[in-house]
Protein backbone atom coordinates (compact mmCIF):
# COMPACT_ATOMS: atom_id res chain seq x y z
CA UNK A 1 0.00 0.00 0.00
CA UNK A 2 1.30 3.11 -1.07
CA UNK A 3 1.47 6.31 1.43
CA UNK A 4 -0.10 8.60 -0.28
CA UNK A 5 -0.71 11.76 1.22
CA UNK A 6 -4.67 10.84 0.98
CA UNK A 7 -3.46 7.56 2.41
CA UNK A 8 -2.23 9.47 5.68
CA UNK A 9 -5.16 12.01 5.59
CA UNK A 10 -7.85 8.94 4.98
CA UNK A 11 -6.54 6.63 7.91
CA UNK A 12 -6.00 9.25 10.02
CA UNK A 13 -7.15 12.31 12.21
CA UNK A 14 -4.17 13.93 11.32
CA UNK A 15 -2.92 16.35 8.13
CA UNK A 16 -6.35 17.54 7.18
CA UNK A 17 -7.28 20.25 8.29
CA UNK A 18 -3.89 22.22 7.13
CA UNK A 19 -4.47 26.01 7.70
CA UNK A 20 -3.42 27.81 5.01
CA UNK A 21 -2.28 30.63 7.22
CA UNK A 22 1.71 30.63 8.85
CA UNK A 23 1.61 31.10 12.61
CA UNK A 24 5.08 31.80 14.40
CA UNK A 25 5.43 28.73 16.91
CA UNK A 26 4.05 31.04 20.00
CA UNK A 27 0.30 30.37 18.56
CA UNK A 28 0.84 26.84 19.99
CA UNK A 29 1.22 28.13 23.06
CA UNK A 30 -2.77 27.83 23.62
CA UNK A 31 -2.27 24.37 22.80
CA UNK A 32 0.10 23.73 25.60
CA UNK A 33 -2.42 25.08 28.18
CA UNK A 34 -5.12 23.59 26.78
CA UNK A 35 -3.03 20.58 27.44
CA UNK A 36 -2.67 21.47 30.97
CA UNK A 37 -6.00 21.67 31.70
CA UNK A 38 -6.75 18.42 30.15
CA UNK A 39 -4.29 16.81 32.09
CA UNK A 40 -5.29 18.47 35.68
CA UNK A 41 -8.85 17.20 34.72
CA UNK A 42 -7.55 14.04 33.58
CA UNK A 43 -6.15 13.60 37.25
CA UNK A 44 -8.56 15.36 39.37
CA UNK A 45 -11.09 12.86 37.98
CA UNK A 46 -9.50 10.17 38.65
CA UNK A 47 -9.46 8.52 35.10
CA UNK A 48 -5.98 7.91 34.94
CA UNK A 49 -6.35 5.49 38.14
CA UNK A 50 -5.20 2.02 37.20
CA UNK A 51 -7.72 0.84 39.58
CA UNK A 52 -10.69 3.44 37.91
CA UNK A 53 -10.29 1.34 34.60
CA UNK A 54 -10.37 -1.91 36.43
CA UNK A 55 -13.71 -1.13 38.18
CA UNK A 56 -14.81 0.31 34.58
CA UNK A 57 -14.26 -2.85 33.34
CA UNK A 58 -15.94 -5.30 35.74
CA UNK A 59 -19.00 -2.62 35.55
CA UNK A 60 -18.59 -2.12 39.82
CA UNK A 61 -18.66 1.49 39.01
CA UNK A 62 -20.04 4.49 36.89
CA UNK A 63 -17.63 6.61 37.51
CA UNK A 64 -15.68 6.10 33.57
CA UNK A 65 -18.94 5.85 32.16
CA UNK A 66 -20.17 9.08 33.56
CA UNK A 67 -16.90 10.76 32.62
CA UNK A 68 -16.66 9.51 28.89
CA UNK A 69 -20.47 9.87 28.40
CA UNK A 70 -20.98 13.16 29.41
CA UNK A 71 -17.87 14.23 27.96
CA UNK A 72 -19.95 12.28 24.12
CA UNK A 73 -22.55 14.69 24.95
CA UNK A 74 -20.86 17.82 25.34
CA UNK A 75 -18.90 17.57 22.47
CA UNK A 76 -22.21 16.29 19.83
CA UNK A 77 -23.76 19.71 21.35
CA UNK A 78 -20.54 21.74 20.50
CA UNK A 79 -20.27 20.43 17.28
CA UNK A 80 -24.23 20.76 16.38
CA UNK A 81 -23.95 24.06 17.50
CA UNK A 82 -20.32 24.97 15.50
CA UNK A 83 -21.91 23.36 12.51
CA UNK A 84 -25.23 25.58 13.23
CA UNK A 85 -24.15 28.76 13.75
CA UNK A 86 -21.53 28.60 11.68
CA UNK A 87 -18.72 29.41 14.16
CA UNK A 88 -15.19 29.68 13.03
CA UNK A 89 -12.07 29.26 14.05
CA UNK A 90 -10.15 32.65 16.08
CA UNK A 91 -8.16 33.18 13.00
CA UNK A 92 -11.89 33.41 10.87
CA UNK A 93 -11.33 30.22 8.93
CA UNK A 94 -14.55 27.83 8.66
CA UNK A 95 -14.20 24.81 11.07
CA UNK A 96 -14.63 21.78 8.33
CA UNK A 97 -15.30 18.37 9.36
CA UNK A 98 -14.18 15.12 7.52
CA UNK A 99 -15.90 11.56 7.73
CA UNK A 100 -13.98 8.64 8.69
CA UNK A 101 -14.28 5.51 6.73
CA UNK A 102 -14.33 2.14 8.03
CA UNK A 103 -11.61 -0.23 7.82
CA UNK A 104 -10.92 -3.66 9.74
CA UNK A 105 -8.18 -2.07 11.51
CA UNK A 106 -10.99 -0.22 13.77
CA UNK A 107 -11.97 -3.66 15.22
CA UNK A 108 -8.93 -5.75 15.43
CA UNK A 109 -6.56 -2.38 16.37
CA UNK A 110 -9.39 -1.67 18.93
CA UNK A 111 -9.59 -4.77 20.69
CA UNK A 112 -5.48 -4.84 20.48
CA UNK A 113 -5.72 -1.17 22.48
CA UNK A 114 -8.69 -2.33 24.86
CA UNK A 115 -6.44 -5.44 26.19
CA UNK A 116 -3.71 -2.61 26.86
CA UNK A 117 -6.14 -0.15 28.25
CA UNK A 118 -6.90 -2.96 30.93
CA UNK A 119 -3.24 -4.29 31.35
CA UNK A 120 -1.69 -0.27 31.79
CA UNK A 121 -4.80 1.09 32.98
CA UNK A 122 -4.59 4.01 30.64
CA UNK A 123 -4.93 5.29 27.08
CA UNK A 124 -2.49 7.69 25.67
CA UNK A 125 -3.71 10.49 27.30
CA UNK A 126 -3.64 9.51 30.76
CA UNK A 127 -0.10 7.94 30.05
CA UNK A 128 1.53 11.21 29.66
CA UNK A 129 -0.53 12.55 33.06
CA UNK A 130 0.78 9.88 34.89
CA UNK A 131 4.27 9.64 34.12
CA UNK A 132 3.56 13.82 34.90
CA UNK A 133 1.96 12.96 38.15
CA UNK A 134 4.88 10.94 39.23
CA UNK A 135 4.83 7.39 38.23
CA UNK A 136 7.87 7.77 36.46
CA UNK A 137 7.73 4.02 35.63
CA UNK A 138 5.43 4.69 33.30
CA UNK A 139 7.40 6.24 30.81
CA UNK A 140 8.92 2.81 30.08
CA UNK A 141 4.83 1.91 29.19
CA UNK A 142 4.81 5.16 27.11
CA UNK A 143 7.75 4.06 25.42
CA UNK A 144 6.74 0.74 24.62
CA UNK A 145 3.49 2.49 23.16
CA UNK A 146 5.70 4.21 20.73
CA UNK A 147 7.39 1.29 19.89
CA UNK A 148 4.40 -0.28 19.12
CA UNK A 149 3.35 2.49 17.12
CA UNK A 150 6.35 2.74 14.79
CA UNK A 151 5.96 -1.37 14.66
CA UNK A 152 2.55 -1.13 13.13
CA UNK A 153 3.99 1.63 10.80
CA UNK A 154 6.66 -0.80 9.64
CA UNK A 155 4.62 -3.69 9.43
CA UNK A 156 1.06 -2.36 8.15
CA UNK A 157 1.44 -3.21 4.34
CA UNK A 158 0.78 -7.07 6.03
CA UNK A 159 -1.84 -6.22 7.82
CA UNK A 160 -5.60 -6.58 7.39
CA UNK A 161 -7.29 -3.29 6.82
CA UNK B 1 -16.10 19.61 48.51
CA UNK B 2 -12.24 21.44 48.11
CA UNK B 3 -10.34 20.94 44.85
CA UNK B 4 -8.61 18.53 46.39
CA UNK B 5 -10.95 16.31 46.59
CA UNK B 6 -11.85 13.48 43.56
CA UNK B 7 -14.00 15.88 40.85
CA UNK B 8 -17.17 13.77 40.42
CA UNK B 9 -17.49 12.64 36.79
CA UNK B 10 -20.68 15.39 36.16
CA UNK B 11 -17.69 17.98 36.51
CA UNK B 12 -14.66 16.29 34.76
CA UNK B 13 -17.12 14.83 31.80
CA UNK B 14 -18.22 18.10 30.32
CA UNK B 15 -14.92 19.48 30.94
CA UNK B 16 -13.75 16.84 29.11
CA UNK B 17 -16.07 17.24 25.75
CA UNK B 18 -15.09 21.08 26.04
CA UNK B 19 -11.39 20.22 24.53
CA UNK B 20 -13.33 19.14 21.36
CA UNK B 21 -15.17 23.01 20.69
CA UNK B 22 -11.88 25.09 22.20
CA UNK B 23 -9.30 22.81 19.64
CA UNK B 24 -11.66 23.25 17.08
CA UNK B 25 -12.35 26.76 17.32
CA UNK B 26 -8.16 27.57 18.24
CA UNK B 27 -7.18 26.28 14.65
CA UNK B 28 -9.45 23.61 13.00
CA UNK B 29 -7.62 20.95 15.41
CA UNK B 30 -9.14 17.49 15.84
CA UNK B 31 -8.80 15.99 19.27
CA UNK B 32 -6.84 12.78 19.37
CA UNK B 33 -4.25 11.44 21.41
CA UNK B 34 -2.95 8.32 19.90
CA UNK B 35 -1.76 10.87 16.95
CA UNK B 36 1.05 12.16 19.34
CA UNK B 37 2.57 8.68 19.55
CA UNK B 38 2.89 8.51 15.60
CA UNK B 39 4.69 12.43 15.23
CA UNK B 40 7.41 11.09 17.65
CA UNK B 41 8.05 8.38 15.56
CA UNK B 42 7.78 10.82 12.65
CA UNK B 43 10.19 13.09 14.28
CA UNK B 44 12.55 10.73 15.99
CA UNK B 45 13.12 7.46 13.84
CA UNK B 46 11.14 7.59 10.44
CA UNK B 47 13.35 4.83 8.96
CA UNK B 48 12.52 5.40 5.75
CA UNK B 49 9.21 4.18 6.75
CA UNK B 50 6.58 5.34 4.28
CA UNK B 51 3.90 5.86 7.23
CA UNK B 52 6.19 8.00 8.67
CA UNK B 53 7.45 10.19 6.07
CA UNK B 54 5.45 13.57 6.32
CA UNK B 55 5.81 16.99 7.66
CA UNK B 56 5.21 16.24 11.50
CA UNK B 57 5.95 20.16 12.25
CA UNK B 58 2.85 20.59 10.66
CA UNK B 59 0.91 18.66 13.69
CA UNK B 60 3.79 20.39 16.16
CA UNK B 61 0.34 21.57 17.89
CA UNK B 62 -0.49 18.25 18.94
CA UNK B 63 3.02 17.70 20.61
CA UNK B 64 2.40 21.05 22.56
CA UNK B 65 -1.03 19.36 23.59
CA UNK B 66 0.75 16.39 25.22
CA UNK B 67 3.34 18.29 27.02
CA UNK B 68 0.51 20.27 28.79
CA UNK B 69 -0.97 16.98 29.46
CA UNK B 70 2.44 16.46 30.88
CA UNK B 71 2.81 19.44 33.26
CA UNK B 72 -1.24 19.06 33.94
CA UNK B 73 -0.29 16.00 35.35
CA UNK B 74 2.42 17.25 37.36
CA UNK B 75 0.62 20.60 38.73
CA UNK B 76 -2.79 18.12 39.58
CA UNK B 77 0.08 15.63 41.33
CA UNK B 78 1.90 18.83 43.69
CA UNK B 79 -0.22 21.04 44.30
CA UNK B 80 -3.92 19.90 44.97
CA UNK B 81 -3.33 16.40 45.68
CA UNK B 82 -5.84 14.21 47.06
CA UNK B 83 -4.46 13.30 50.07
CA UNK B 84 -6.33 10.10 50.74
CA UNK B 85 -6.24 6.85 48.67
CA UNK B 86 -8.26 6.34 45.69
CA UNK B 87 -11.58 5.14 46.80
CA UNK B 88 -12.81 1.49 44.86
CA UNK B 89 -15.69 -0.78 44.64
CA UNK B 90 -14.82 -3.48 48.23
CA UNK B 91 -15.44 -6.05 45.41
CA UNK B 92 -12.53 -5.20 43.08
CA UNK B 93 -10.22 -4.21 46.58
CA UNK B 94 -11.15 -7.87 47.15
CA UNK B 95 -10.42 -9.09 44.53
CA UNK B 96 -7.16 -7.28 43.61
CA UNK B 97 -5.83 -8.42 47.30
CA UNK B 98 -6.06 -11.94 46.37
CA UNK B 99 -3.39 -10.91 43.80
CA UNK B 100 -1.31 -9.27 46.41
CA UNK B 101 -2.31 -5.58 45.21
CA UNK B 102 -2.93 -3.32 48.35
CA UNK B 103 -1.43 -0.12 47.91
CA UNK B 104 -4.18 2.09 46.64
CA UNK B 105 -1.73 5.86 46.99
CA UNK B 106 -0.79 5.86 43.59
CA UNK B 107 -2.43 6.39 39.92
CA UNK B 108 -1.02 3.34 39.39
CA UNK B 109 -0.30 0.18 41.46
CA UNK B 110 2.71 0.22 43.26
CA UNK B 111 2.51 -3.58 43.79
CA UNK B 112 3.15 -3.98 40.52
CA UNK B 113 3.76 -1.25 38.25
CA UNK B 114 6.95 0.17 39.49
CA UNK B 115 10.93 0.36 39.12
CA UNK B 116 11.02 -2.51 41.67
CA UNK B 117 8.19 -5.09 39.63
CA UNK B 118 9.90 -3.92 36.44
CA UNK B 119 11.57 -7.05 35.26
CA UNK B 120 9.34 -9.31 36.65
CA UNK B 121 7.08 -11.19 34.37
CA UNK B 122 4.03 -9.54 35.42
CA UNK B 123 6.01 -6.40 35.00
CA UNK B 124 6.73 -6.95 31.66
CA UNK B 125 3.29 -7.82 31.17
CA UNK B 126 1.74 -5.07 31.86
CA UNK B 127 4.57 -2.14 31.41
CA UNK B 128 5.83 -3.34 28.46
CA UNK B 129 3.25 -5.33 26.28
CA UNK B 130 0.46 -3.48 27.46
CA UNK B 131 2.27 -0.83 26.85
CA UNK B 132 2.85 -1.88 23.15
CA UNK B 133 -0.73 -3.25 22.60
CA UNK B 134 -1.67 0.41 23.44
CA UNK B 135 0.32 2.42 20.56
CA UNK B 136 0.00 -1.10 18.31
CA UNK B 137 -3.81 -0.76 18.93
CA UNK B 138 -4.63 2.79 18.91
CA UNK B 139 -2.96 3.46 15.75
CA UNK B 140 -4.27 0.52 13.90
CA UNK B 141 -7.65 1.17 15.03
CA UNK B 142 -6.77 5.04 13.76
CA UNK B 143 -7.53 6.81 16.93
CA UNK B 144 -7.99 6.38 21.06
CA UNK B 145 -10.29 6.91 23.38
CA UNK B 146 -10.08 10.61 22.73
CA UNK B 147 -9.70 10.16 18.49
CA UNK B 148 -12.72 7.76 18.05
CA UNK B 149 -14.86 7.44 21.18
CA UNK B 150 -15.01 11.32 22.04
CA UNK B 151 -14.24 13.38 18.54
CA UNK B 152 -15.26 10.42 16.60
CA UNK B 153 -18.88 10.01 18.55
CA UNK B 154 -19.65 13.82 18.97
CA UNK B 155 -19.13 13.97 15.19
CA UNK B 156 -21.72 10.99 14.72
CA UNK B 157 -18.80 8.40 12.59
CA UNK B 158 -20.12 5.00 12.70
CA UNK B 159 -16.47 3.65 12.55
CA UNK B 160 -15.57 5.69 15.46
CA UNK B 161 -18.50 3.65 17.27
CA UNK B 162 -17.46 0.25 16.12
CA UNK B 163 -13.94 0.93 17.55
CA UNK B 164 -15.17 2.28 20.39
CA UNK B 165 -17.40 -0.79 21.23
CA UNK B 166 -14.06 -2.76 20.16
CA UNK B 167 -12.16 -0.60 23.15
CA UNK B 168 -14.40 -1.60 25.00
CA UNK B 169 -14.80 -5.59 24.41
CA UNK B 170 -10.99 -5.79 24.21
CA UNK B 171 -10.84 -4.43 27.46
CA UNK B 172 -13.89 -6.63 29.17
CA UNK B 173 -11.44 -9.51 28.07
CA UNK B 174 -8.25 -8.58 29.33
CA UNK B 175 -10.03 -7.40 32.69
CA UNK B 176 -12.25 -10.23 33.60
CA UNK B 177 -10.61 -13.45 31.52
CA UNK B 178 -6.43 -12.80 30.59
CA UNK B 179 -5.76 -9.97 33.59
CA UNK B 180 -6.61 -12.40 36.63
CA UNK B 181 -4.56 -15.47 35.24
CA UNK B 182 -1.31 -12.42 34.66
CA UNK B 183 -1.83 -11.11 38.19
CA UNK B 184 -1.69 -14.68 40.00
CA UNK B 185 1.59 -15.58 38.60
Amino acid sequence: MENTDFEVRSLDTICINESALQHKWYHNIKYLVAGVIFGIILVKSEVVSWFRIQEMFRLQSFHMYGVIGSAVVVGMISVFLIKKLKIKTIYGEPIVFHTKKFNKGQIYGGLLFGFGWAMTGACPGPLFAQVGAGATVVAITLLSAIAGTWVYGKIRNKLPH
Amino acid sequence: MSISNPWPWYIAGPLIGLTVPVLLIFGNKFFGISSSLRHICAACLPSKIPFFQYDWKKEIWNLFFILGIFFGGMIAANFFADPNPVVVNPKLATELTQYGITDYSSLVPKDIISWHSLFTVKGILLMVVGGFFVGFGTRYAGGCTSGHAIMGLSTLQWPSLIATICFMAGGFIMANLILPVILRL
